[in-house]
């Protein structure tokens, strides 16, 4: 679906993000400094979700170029941001991840990847299980859910099998393992037309079912509610979740959610360079308003500071219940 | 009829306190403290309060606690269990009542 059809199917159910914030005293949002680096470098996957919000997949061809990587690297080096965090579609597919995880954890303090664990089976990509260990790089894995079944159900037949059996091999090098140093964190998201349940009681029964049923280890698990947007609102609409699903996310608005959303110092890059608010205004095509600096390639840090954070009725994902970020709940 | 249990009316469930704020409130507060984890844990007590829901049929309890059951990772098999649990009491129940009138026909019988 078109992104022009995705906001006007948000912006006609009669409820308003804005609305919502002034309520609470907190309209406009606006960006502190940054700390998050998020660079969307592929929009390429191995794998097509139903629930994805890049709507990512084997057809993609978008790829974040050398040029664009090399500039995120200078404004790495030369600001006080604290952590890069390397999303997609699938970062490994894009050619020039293993030469950017080696410049980037020169400088970068906290060097994230966000992974499908699935394309770490294939021969090609096999490689970065030890470019990631090498470089400590912290791993983030999705995997929606603690059985094969809704797993499958979600990222396709047979993609379970493939997470749990690389998750193993990360275990061997000591990732998910308490004291190795190495950080592998799970992401959960629901399988259908609902809320994630409280992140602390998930993790537990994460943590009981996998290691008694497959002995693995991760360290923490990041619940992260599904934006009405992409593949997931073609879903919604489909089978006719859509208007209770919008009404649940405004009923769960939390105004101590929308206090910590990770945008206020987050800079989300797209694989073209153009700067966004966060990864799912970057699929709305919905650029940050940073003056005229709309590219990584103008752009330095001191231009982020202090200006209003775009906002659309997608915006009700991170501030319900709990909170949503990429850091998974916002308040415990 | 159609006005009755509508589905958005649960979103009115906040509101109940309503006109006597003060009781209202604090049941709120024992409703929060009796359904939040302790020693059993979060998921056990959203599977009880589900099986409640259904035996005392309340719509907005039982939209409430399926959602809340698949937030937390239970399958359907297991909320279906549940669901048996409390079917089998109420049968066991309605059985159990049979005690007064098999009391009452040794009694009068010849």
């Amino acid at each position: 679906m078109e992104t022009e059809e995705q906001l006007e199917i948000l912006g006609n159910t009669g409820i308003s993000f804005s609305e919502k914030l002034k309520q609470s005293d907190q309209f406009p949002i606006k960006t502190t400094s940054i700390d998050i680096l998020q660079l969307n470098i592929s929009r390429k996957c191995n794998l097509a979700c139903k629930h994805c919000h890049v709507e990512a997949g084997p057809d993609r061809g978008e790829m974040m170029s050398r040029e664009i990587l090399k500039k995120c690297l200078d404004i790495l080096k030369n600001s006080n941001i604290s952590t890069l965090d390397i999303t997609g579609g699938s970062p490994e597919m894009n050619p020039h991840l293993e030469w950017f995880i080696h410049e980037a954890s020169k400088y970068a303090k906290r060097l994230i990847v966000r992974t499908n664990l699935v394309i770490l089976k294939e021969e090609t990509y096999r490689t970065f299980i030890d470019i990631y260990t090498n470089h400590r790089v912290e791993i983030c894995a999705s995997l929606p859910h603690f059985s094969k079944e809704q797993s499958d159900r979600q990222r396709g037949c047979g993609s379970f099998e493939g997470a749990i059996d690389i998750i193993k091999q990360l275990n061997e090098k000591g990732y998910g393992i308490e004291g190795s140093g190495l950080v592998l964190d799970v992401v959960h998201n629901p399988v259908g037309a609902y809320l994630p349940g409280n992140q602390k009681a998930l993790e537990h029964e994460y943590k009981t079912r996998l290691y008694e049923t497959y002995g693995i280890h991760f360290n923490t698990l990041f619940c992260i509610t599904n934006m009405p947007m992409g593949r997931y609102l073609e879903y919604l609409l489909r089978t006719d979740n859509f208007d209770d699903y919008m009404m649940e996310l405004v009923n769960a608005f939390n105004p101590n959610a929308a206090e910590n959303v990770m945008c206020k110092n987050t800079l989300s890059v797209s694989w073209d360079g153009t700067l966004y608010n966060c990864d799912f205004n970057q699929m709305l095509c919905l650029p940050a308003k940073i003056g005229q600096k709309d590219n990584i390639m103008d752009f330095s840090p001191e231009d982020f500071k202090d200006k209003d954070i775009v906002i659309h009725n997608h915006c009700f994902g991170c501030t319900a219940g709990s909170g949503s970020s990429c850091q998974g709940a916002t308040e415990s | 009829m159609s006005d009755y249990y509508e589905k958005k009316d649960l979103a009115d469930f906040p509101n109940i306190g309503e006109y006597a704020e003060a009781e209202g409130e604090k049941f709120f507060d024992y409703y929060g403290k009796a359904t939040a984890a302790g020693k059993l844990s979060e998921r056990e007590k959203s599977l009880i309060a589900l099986t409640v829901a259904t035996v005392q049929k309340c719509p907005y309890c039982i939209d409430a606690y399926t959602n809340k059951c698949l937030s937390l990772g239970v399958s359907k098999e297991e909320m279906m269990e549940a669901v048996h649990v409390g079917a089998a009491m109420q049968a066991g129940i309605t059985l159990a009542q049979s005690t007064q009138m098999r009391k009452i026909i040794k009694k009068k019988e010849m």
